[in-house]
């Protein structure tokens, strides 16, 4: 007889793994890629394959520079990749956006530790450094389909310094409005939400605890002066919160691992995303509340441990 | 069976955390308990429990008996050891233990004659007292058989300051692939009941609980039958069956005591602490042996599984028989095994040879071949906190391992790596394939060093 292999225990394992769970998460995009792929043409695949293919590049670099082990076909450089291209305007040059992955996957990731390692979410991070390095290419958009290009901006802009409150919810639902390529359409994203949730690859807590903390303060700000807040409908379907809350603040690197933390970090969330839509300069305020609430993650965790068994 | 026999007992309890695991109980569920016969030679290592080892009684060439004490200890945590064939002691040497690594045991030559050396029980069971039955435990070297081999009389011996209100058994058998308690419950229900008698009468307990997993409905249903037809015969019945989720890891104590009572067992203290003792089916099917037949703990029941085996079963071994004779006796291979298993598959523990004596508290062997063995490779934590959701105990294995792998042990005091019981779910569920029940071991050996 052979040699019997000897191991510890447990000899037995769930067959799910990482790589599954972000294939899972690519799945989940694909509807939102296709619609920003149908409202903005050509730009969409070019920043899609652009950032995809060089998040891989530039964590196989990151890594062979760094002397640690190439783990470029795990899945998650590819994720940041598509979920940065989505949170891109769709007038971004070429460039600016491999720019943006330099940051995303070199700094944010691969400088941290390298997957796991990260305090901030890569995609956000990226973003966040081409609003401050390039902010007109950052505030510009295009219609959709037409692609023209406008002065006047998404719905958000539209609202907030435009003044108007002629809002097409049907549009907001499709996606047929300016914004970044993987935000517009409401329904593609909310779709790849209820596949996450029920594959179990999010938890629930985070996007709940966000939507209603949105939901709250919209509703209580719109019922005490309509003419100049929008409602709850209006700030759940505009800007970033659906990619936001499903794809970005559901990052498990990144948010705390216990069950009450991530109640906090939902609520945190909300609250940082309505003070800075409703009351700050910019008109959306997703990024930086995440990013933000990812700062405060080891706090959380440290904080909201459970009650040692039998005390 | 009437209407009343196949009636439900409530809703099943629970614990939190833990997850349901895939059973793989179909390879033996249905197959009826044999009795493997004596071999030629039988190896009784002098350490078969938790507790201190053995000295033996015996020399070379002494003739033995079957039953005959041949190694005791005069610690109070300990449990004789007796002869399981009568024949001529041939030698006492080191030997590999499944569970205890290489350590002294008797090696007896079977005369085949069987010749017993029955135990003291001067009698009628139904009139034993406390003070006889715990007695009578000891005497027959009875421990845990659910395969945690603690010395059952020490269990029984509950010190005067605390009381005791419930004695809970447990039929939970929450591993997978292990069907020999769930056999036990079907073919002995009488004997189980029985011995659980004698153990409530030890403990001086009314109220008596046999929780058993939803998944052995079967059993549940012959109990609850057993225990009408005692009411009828007007013997005392505050014996109740509760069903409990499918759940791992449901066997374990504590968990039970959460499921069945709703109180939890304080860190560092045991279930007596909180008015409980838990015993295993098979160890009160030993305990009835020992009252009502005279006979010690000389063999137990076993299951011998996986897809390698032509005819995996549930046998009753006698204590000290090879692993290699019940694998014959079953039918032998049909594939040789890459990984032998014994016990359970997330808590047992890999053999590397089928050289083995089957001690007291083997639950059972499983065979795993090369398509059903995995051997991942460690990636990195994404922190999906899986293991901390799923976690018996409200451990976080992740916060753990990362204070392990960067050795910052000060800060490992606050996350109570001793309260782990290394259950092994988090391991199982995680997603990098993290050893995850290694790093906590590392981080409890580090923290008795400093104390």
């Amino acid at each position: 007889m052979a040699q019997l292999i000897l191991s510890s225990s447990p000899h037995i394992f769930t067959r799910n793994s990482t790589s599954r769970m972000m294939r899972d998460v690519l799945i989940a995009l694909i509807p939102a890629m296709i619609a920003g792929i149908y409202f903005f043409r050509m730009k969409a695949v070019i920043l899609i394959a652009t950032s995809a293919l060089s998040c891989m590049a530039i964590e196989a670099l990151s890594q062979t520079l760094l002397k640690r082990r190439i783990t470029v076909f795990d899945m998650s450089a590819i994720l940041t990749g598509v979920l940065f291209a989505m949170v891109m305007p769709p007038s971004l040059p070429v460039w600016a956006c491999i720019i943006g992955c330099v940051v995303a996957v070199g700094l944010t990731k691969q400088l941290f530790g390298g997957l796991g390692c990260n305090i901030f979410n890569p995609a956000l991070l990226g973003r966040a450094f081409l609003m401050a390095a390039f902010p007109a290419f950052m505030t510009r958009w295009n219609l959709p389909v037409t692609l023209d290009a406008v002065t006047s901006a998404t719905p958000l802009g539209l609202v907030k310094f435009g003044h108007n409150m002629d809002i097409n919810y049907g549009n907001m639902i499709i996606g047929n409005i300016p914004g970044s390529l993987g935000e517009t359409s409401g329904l593609a994203l909310l779709s790849g939400g209820v596949y996450l949730l029920i594959k179990k690859v999010i938890d629930w807590r985070i996007p709940l605890a966000y939507f209603c903390t949105v939901f709250f303060i919209s509703f209580v700000s719109n019922i005490s002066s309509p003419g100049i807040y929008a409602g709850p409908l209006f700030h759940i379907l505009a800007g970033g919160f659906l990619i936001g809350a499903i794809f970005m603040a559901t990052d498990p690197v990144t948010t705390p691992v216990t069950k009450r933390g991530r109640w906090i970090f939902g609520f945190g969330c909300g609250l940082i995303t309505m003070i800075i839509r409703l009351w700050g300069g910019l008109p959306e305020g997703v990024m930086y509340s995440i990013l933000f609430m990812n700062a405060l993650t080891p706090l959380l965790n440290r904080l909201t441990r459970s009650k040692r068994y039998g005390t | 069976m009437n209407g009343k026999d196949t009636i439900v007992p409530g809703r099943a309890r629970t614990f939190h955390g833990g997850t349901h695991l895939p059973e793989y109980k179909e390879f033996t569920v249905d197959k009826r308990i044999r009795l493997v016969p004596a071999s030629s030679v039988v190896s009784l290592p002098l350490s078969q429990h938790i507790g201190a080892p053995n000295v033996s009684l015996v020399k070379v060439n002494d003739h033995v008996k079957m039953g005959q004490r041949i190694g005791e200890a005069k610690a109070f945590i300990s449990a004789p050891v007796h002869a399981t064939v009568s024949g001529k002691v041939k030698v006492i040497k080191d030997i590999f233990n499944p569970v205890y690594g290489k350590r002294p045991a008797i090696v007896i030559e079977n005369d085949r004659e069987d010749t017993m050396d029955p135990l003291i029980v001067d009698k009628d069971p139904e009139s034993l007292s406390k003070e006889d039955i715990i007695n009578i435990v000891k005497d027959a070297g009875i421990v845990g058989m659910g395969g945690a081999a603690f010395p059952t009389h020490v269990k029984l011996n509950v010190p005067k300051e605390k009381t005791i209100d419930t004695l809970i058994i447990n039929g939970a058998e929450c591993e997978p692939y292990l069907t020999c308690d769930h056999r036990l419950m079907i073919e002995k229900t009488d004997e189980i009941l029985k011995g659980a008698e004698l153990v409530a009468k030890a403990l001086g307990v009314k109220s008596i609980f046999i929780a058993i997993e939803k998944n052995k409905l079967g059993a549940i249903f012959i109990i609850q039958k057993a225990l009408r037809e005692l009411c009828k015969r007007s013997r005392h019945s505050g014996t109740e069956v509760i069903m409990l989720k499918t759940k791992y890891p449901q066997g374990g104590e504590k968990q039970l005591i959460k499921a069945v009572l709703k109180r939890e067992v304080p860190p560092g203290k045991l279930p007596l602490d909180v008015g409980v003792v838990v015993q295993n089916v098979g160890t009160c099917f030993a305990i009835y042996q020992a009252a009502y037949h005279k006979k010690p703990l000389i063999e137990r029941c076993m299951t011998l599984t996986g897809s390698c085996l032509k005819e995996p079963g549930n046998f009753i071994v006698r204590i000290g028989t090879s692993l290699k004779d019940v694998i014959e006796f079953s039918g032998g291979f049909k594939e040789a095994p890459e990984k032998v298993i014994i016990g359970g598959p997330m808590m047992g523990f890999t053999q590397h040879t089928l050289d083995l004596p089957i001690i007291k508290g083997v639950t059972g062997a499983i065979f795993l071949s090369k398509k059903e063995m995995k051997l991942y490779e460690e990636t990195a934590c994404v922190r999906c906190a899986k293991c901390v959701d799923i976690c018996p105990v409200n451990l976080m294995p992740t916060e753990i391992m990362r204070m392990v792998k960067h050795s910052r042990w000060h800060y490992i005091n606050e996350l109570y790596a001793k309260d782990c019981m290394e259950c092994g779910v988090c391991a199982y569920i995680c997603p990098s394939r993290i050893p995850l029940v290694q790093y906590i071991k590392l981080a409890k050996a580090e923290e008795l060093k400093r104390i």
